[in-house]
């Protein structure tokens, strides 16, 4: 994304500078058009009418509508956005005509809205669209007749969008101390379970009797502003700091930095270790199943992050790794059981993973980049239907899988529930992040790198690409084996059909999102994309959808990801950091000079 | 006995004769031209003896060894290293890891060294990274310094072509071959890169055949110079014997060449 | 610095020019080439298929390999032009059956249906064409024209998000079920062709690929557009420089291969009369294997690979499997399908006609 900055402080500006354009109310309006479309997907897709039931804040916030609206909101911030700095014109600024920007945008999208409500008013349009049924109806309307309604829908969308607008008019200070303390009420009120299971295993109830309307119920109108006003307090202050706490231990000298991360490694265990047991066996379950996508996502991050190879099919190496440990575990295995203890069948795991990987990896190695995807992705399919096939049953199980997987047993622990399974799960996921990191700065890895950079010139600086892709794919694969074979044994059975192509996808979204090569990076995409799908019941029917939705956005606004590797981040400033002399406009300072007498910066 | 020994080497692109029945020899501790106008085969020359293509027919000896049919990083390992007339860093590695990448070839640690950062690992990690800034400290204040972590793109032009010699020097080679150093440099970088060609030679003792269009820089660094025209050798001697030939004149007449 | 003048010879750790790579993919292309004839010859000796069976699979092959080359023309001819490709093509083709759907079922329920079914499937295809190609340009216009420039992998995953977005839009849409095509009685018999028994379905199916491709033949060879559509695929810039409206021509690249996704949409109907949100996914794989085969970025070579795909996915099974006795072995069938797609594309990634897109170092 070429973004042309302002000068920097350190030229002289000669040119005068012209007033920024104003914001742009035909862009406004294309905005509010492309939200209209979205509200009223949104709305007929039935994800308004799923998501209504749930209460946000009771009694005054249904979670459908607020959905809606929120889209509104998204869109009024979009084009109430002043435009970016151009060189040569002022900075802009925003003022009433952005917030009218806004509104134009809302109250176009609820127009849209409003037009779908007139249609489902006038004809049944439940033989195509089965979601808009008379239900939808009454809640997008808000039980009024249709005139009013439509008024209604739009004067709403309209004051969302210019509050989206508005955003942009608050002072920084403001606006960072606002935003998340509406997105923590927001989290308090989605993750009732979450913070009410972490309440009681703290043993706090009288907290969740205070915010919420009762155990497990929503949050109550004083329990929102008390969230509210804490975290609004908080950032407040926390903004008023000069520096962050980055910068803070960025500045510290290297010894200090070294024992302050021990500490904060040392806090971080600490509270891993309690996790389980203050949060109870469901959401320790949701956390596993994110643990075991976390170390797939570590495993593909090689793949796809440092190698630079498209791998679609990764979902067969956590099948191998699944049904290699239920073979070898299970009595219930169909052609042979050695019925040996998990801890000893790991090392055949991992060998047969690493096998997979050499299998799928030699034909591709001489491939190009989009081609190496579609093969893999083949491989991955051909492996499910093979695993699932009447041929291989007498092996695999076919259809019915392998099931009456013994669980883990370490020396005298036999581990039993999900919260005992959480540490060897996480465990694993240590060491993969360790791996990875090691990996990172070694010999191979900058060959990875280099190989993803520019194939034919690793080669021509004496890379050996044959190797170099089949160690990325055979890593890449023992870590899925890991995941796969700690699947079976948590879950107890291996079916094939967890093995479909949307966990690939799902793994891909995970590093995309998180930011590609970033550990911590990726350890947030987990988090995120597992674990709220999951804590969401309303959610997870259309956890596709919002992949989807994802991926594209991330790639057309962030494709570093939420958390980019640090090289990532700095090639996002390219333009700030270019020192080439063709794009040094100014040219009062010559390259030859610059490179010699340059301070870092 | 000499290093490098071309033996008719032939390559056409579909029916482009691209080079033919080609013979050049070069001797350890030369530094040769290659020059010749634009499309007379020069870089295609380049890729065929660093295994990037491979000859129709015809023999590449270098050191001994045929090296026709060998992967890229095996004639590397060789000891013969290349740059690149489009400069081809890797753009979003840092300054210092572009260079340690032509250490690569050099090192021998596997994948269970680096999980497990053996005692071999760390020390031969620590030999990359040294050998990285001896190399770089080359080009003096160039690329010194705080450059070590910058990313490869950030560079001036000037500085990612030494850099790319520099990524080359790392693999440690005894042929060096330069595809038009100078290129896009202004008069002033030219001088020092110049400069710079003949300490290569003098200091690191490499051999180095040098691709270049700038005349001035051709006649003060080479021992000999090897003229291409249409894929074939047209002529070659001393600066002063080619830059008076009928036949360069000549195959030269009509086309300017890049920068004069 | 250094003092080495002479630089010493090293010896050469991997001078070998034949890699255990070499020889694993050579010991590939035997095993699966003696794999191919033992099932062959096991299975025709054993005689289980009568001559007549085999041709009914042949023509089966061919009329579900009409439909892959309609749907793979769209993948060839974004490739030709934007080198990429566009995982959501076989959900344009999934979105076109479906409009062909509802716009069948709502014809079905009026006199038209059975007083003229030549009218009523005119307007089915006419539905899917329109749908298909519109999605196909909007896609184009808000996933990938901004992304023209970006590195080859993001297009990609865009439109592995656009492919999951789409379809996960149209389970939520129209809901999760499937979906069944209404009958049309005059394709229910069958035709004598030559002495044999046809479904007329399956004839409608080839007949109607036959036109299309022609037009479409004579659309890219012989008019304006189609000129500047080769033109822009040799080389985007150099055609804006002669005068060409770059953009413009990619949108029709887009609309054209969406239309013809379309027109595969409306004929899936007519001969696999049952659909979901997901139909598209595995067309949409096979179709691809199908551009590859034929060689991508060339439209003859996509008809050659999708008859030829179709043909190899309904006789293998049969032909190959079941010589060695494999139970169920139709359970199979995709995987005949999934291994045409990697073996062609690691012996032969040029496919038939194409040329030498899928390894250049661009």
């Amino acid at each position: 994304m070429a973004q042309v900055t302002a000068p920097s402080p350190a030229r002289p500006v000669e040119v005068e500078l012209r007033p920024a354009p104003p914001v742009d109310l035909g862009r406004a309006a294309r905005l509010g058009l492309i939200g209209g479309v979205a509200m009223v997907l949104v709305a007929a897709t039935g994800i308004v009418g799923t998501f209504q039931t749930r209460l946000l804040i009771d009694p005054i916030l249904p979670l459908g509508l607020l959905f809606l609206y929120l889209l509104a909101f998204a869109f009024g911030w979009m084009a109430g956005k002043p435009p970016a700095a151009l060189e040569g014109f002022a900075p802009a600024r925003a003022n009433s005509r952005n917030l009218v920007a806004g509104a134009l945008a809302g109250a176009l999208g609820g127009l849209c809205v409003g037009v779908l409500a007139a249609l489902m008013s006038t004809f049944d349009l439940r033989g195509v669209f089965v979601q808009l049924s008379p239900q939808l109806l009454e809640i997008l309307t808000f039980g009024l007749p249709l005139g009013a309604a439509i008024i209604a829908i739009v004067a709403i969308s309209a004051v969302a969008g210019a509050i989206g607008a508005g955003v942009h008019l608050l002072p920084i200070r403001l606006k960072r101390s606002l935003l998340p303390a509406l997105v923590w009420v927001m989290m308090f009120a989605l993750f009732t379970d979450l913070v009410g299971q972490l309440f009681a295993g703290l043993s706090a109830e009288f907290l969740t009797d205070f915010l919420f309307t009762g155990r497990g119920g929503a949050l109550t109108i004083v329990g929102a502003i008390t969230v509210f006003i804490v975290v609004f307090v908080a950032y407040w202050l926390l903004g008023g700091r000069e520096t962050t706490l980055r910068g803070r231990i960025e500045a510290m000298p290297r010894g200090q930095r070294t024992r302050f991360s021990l500490i904060a490694a040392a806090v971080i265990l600490i509270i891993l270790w309690f996790v389980p047991k203050v949060m109870g066996p469901f959401v320790s379950q949701v956390l596993d199943t994110a643990g075991i996508y976390l170390l797939m996502a570590l495993g593909l991050n090689i793949v796809v992050g440092y190698a630079g190879m498209l791998d679609l099919g990764y979902v067969a190496f956590f099948a191998v790794g699944a049904y290699t440990g239920a073979i070898l575990t299970s009595p219930q295995s169909p052609a042979f059981t050695p019925q040996l203890l998990l801890i000893v069948a790991i090392p055949f795991v991992m060998i047969a993973a690493a096998l997979a990987g050499l299998m799928v990896a030699t034909p591709v190695i001489r491939m190009r980049g989009d081609y190496l995807a579609i093969v893999t992705l083949g491989f991955g399919e051909i492996a499910r239907i093979l695993f699932n096939s009447e041929w291989l049953a007498p092996i695999f199980g076919g259809a019915q899988g392998i099931t009456n997987i013994p669980d883990l047993r370490i020396g005298p622990l036999q581990l039993s529930t999900p919260q005992d399974y959480f540490y060897p799960i996480f465990l694993v996921v240590l060491i993969a992040a360790y791996v990875t990191y090691a990996l990172q700065n070694s010999r191979w890895g900058r060959a990875w790198m280099a190989m993803r950079e520019d194939e034919s010139v690793a080669e021509a600086m004496g890379v050996n690409v044959v190797t170099a892709k089949l160690s990325a794919f055979v890593v890449g694969a023992v870590l899925a084996s890991f995941g796969g074979a700690l699947f079976g044994a948590q879950i107890g059975s291996v079916f094939p059909h967890s093995f479909d192509i949307v966990v690939s996808v799902t793994v891909l979204v995970i590093i995309i999102v998180g930011g590609m090569g970033s550990v911590p990076g990726v350890a947030l995409g987990a988090l995120v994309l597992i674990v709220l799908p999951n804590l969401l019941r309303e959610f997870s029917q259309y956890q596709f959808l919002f992949y989807g939705v994802l991926l594209i956005v991330m790639m057309l606004t962030k494709p570093e990801g939420f958390i980019p590797s640090k090289r990532r981040a700095q090639e996002l400033h390219a333009d700030e950091l270019s020192q080439d002399a063709w794009l040094d406009i100014y040219g009062d300072k010559p390259t030859t000079d610059a490179t010699t007498t340059e301070p870092p910066r | 006995m000499s290093l490098l020994s071309i033996e008719s080497i032939s390559k056409a692109f579909g029916g482009l004769r691209a080079i033919n029945s080609l013979n050049i020899e070069v001797d350890q501790g030369e530094i040769v031209s290659v020059i010749g106008p634009n499309g007379a085969g020069k870089t295609t020359f380049f890729n065929l003896v660093t295994g990037m293509e491979t000859p129709d027919s015809g023999n590449i000896v270098f050191d001994g060894h045929n090296v026709v049919g060998l992967r890229p990083n095996q004639i590397l390992e060789l000891g013969l290293a290349r740059t690149f007339q489009n400069v081809r860093l890797f753009p979003t590695m840092t300054v210092k890891e572009n260079v340690m990448v032509g250490q690569h070839c050099r090192g021998k640690a596997g994948l269970i060294g680096a999980i497990f950062k053996t005692k071999s690992q760390r020390s031969e990690e620590a030999r990359i990274e040294a050998r990285a800034e001896e190399v770089l400290s080359f080009f003096g204040t160039r690329l010194a310094g705080y450059r070590h972590d910058q990313l490869a793109f950030v560079l001036s032009y000037a500085n990612r072509r030494r850099l790319e010699i520099a990524r080359a020097m790392a693999t440690e080679p005894r042929l060096l071959l330069l595809d038009e150093p100078t290129a896009g440099m202004n008069p002033r970088e030219t001088i020092e890169l110049t400069e710079l060609i003949g300490r290569l030679r003098d200091e690191k003792g490499y051999t180095i055949v040098i691709i270049e269009h700038d005349m001035q820089v051709v006649k003060n660094v080479s021992d000999r110079v090897i003229v291409l025209d249409h894929g074939e050798k047209l002529t070659e001697g001393t600066y002063d014997e080619v830059s008076t030939n009928e036949a360069v004149i000549e195959a030269y007449l009509g086309r300017p060449s890049e920068r004069r | 610095m250094s003092e080495a003048i002479s630089v010493p010879a090293r010896p050469i750790r991997s001078a070998s020019r034949v890699t255990p790579v070499t020889i694993f993919l050579w010991g590939l292309r035997i095993a699966a080439l003696a794999v191919i004839l033992y099932g062959s010859y096991q299975s025709i000796s054993s005689g289980r298929l009568s001559g007549a069976q085999w041709r009914d699979l042949l023509i089966f092959g061919t009329s579900t390999g009409s439909v892959f080359a309609l749907i793979a023309l769209g993948y060839t001819m974004v490739y030709g032009v934007l080198r990429f490709i566009n995982f959501a093509h076989g959900e344009v083709f999934m979105v076109g059956a479906m409009m062909a759907f509802y716009v069948a079922n709502g014809l079905a329920a009026t006199s038209l249906w059975i007083a003229s079914p030549f009218v009523s499937l005119l307007i089915v295809f006419i539905a899917a064409m329109t749908t298909s190609a519109s999605l196909a340009v909007l896609l184009e216009r808000i996933a990938y024209r901004p992304l023209r420039n970006a590195p080859r992998l993001i297009p990609l995953i865009t439109s592995i998000g656009a492919s999951f977005t789409i379809q996960y839009l149209v389970s939520g849409l129209v809901g999760p079920s499937t979906k069944d095509f209404p009958r049309m009685e005059p394709l229910r018999g069958t035709i004598n062709v030559a002495g044999s028994l046809i479904p007329t379905s399956r004839v409608v199916v080839i007949v109607v690929t036959v036109i299309v491709m022609i037009a479409l033949y004579l659309f890219v060879e012989r008019t304006r557009t189609g000129k500047s559509m080769r033109a822009v695929s040799e080389d985007q810039e150099t055609a804006a420089l002669m005068g060409i409206d770059v953009n413009r021509t990619i949108v029709t690249v887009f609309a054209v291969g969406g239309a013809m996704a379309g027109v595969a949409g409306a004929l899936w109907g007519l001969v696999f009369p049952s659909l979901n949100y997901f139909s598209g996914f595995l067309p949409g794989i096979k179709a691809f294997t199908a551009a590859v085969l034929g060689g991508i970025g060339n439209i003859l070579g996509a008809m050659l690979g999708g008859v030829s795909l179709g043909v190899v996915e309904s006789i293998g099974p049969s032909l190959v499997l079941a010589g060695y006795d494999i139970p169920a072995f139709s359970q199979l069938k995709d995987v005949v399908a999934y291994a045409a797609l990697v073996m062609v594309l690691i012996f032969r990634p040029t496919g038939i006609l194409g040329e030498r897109l899928s390894r250049d170092r661009t």
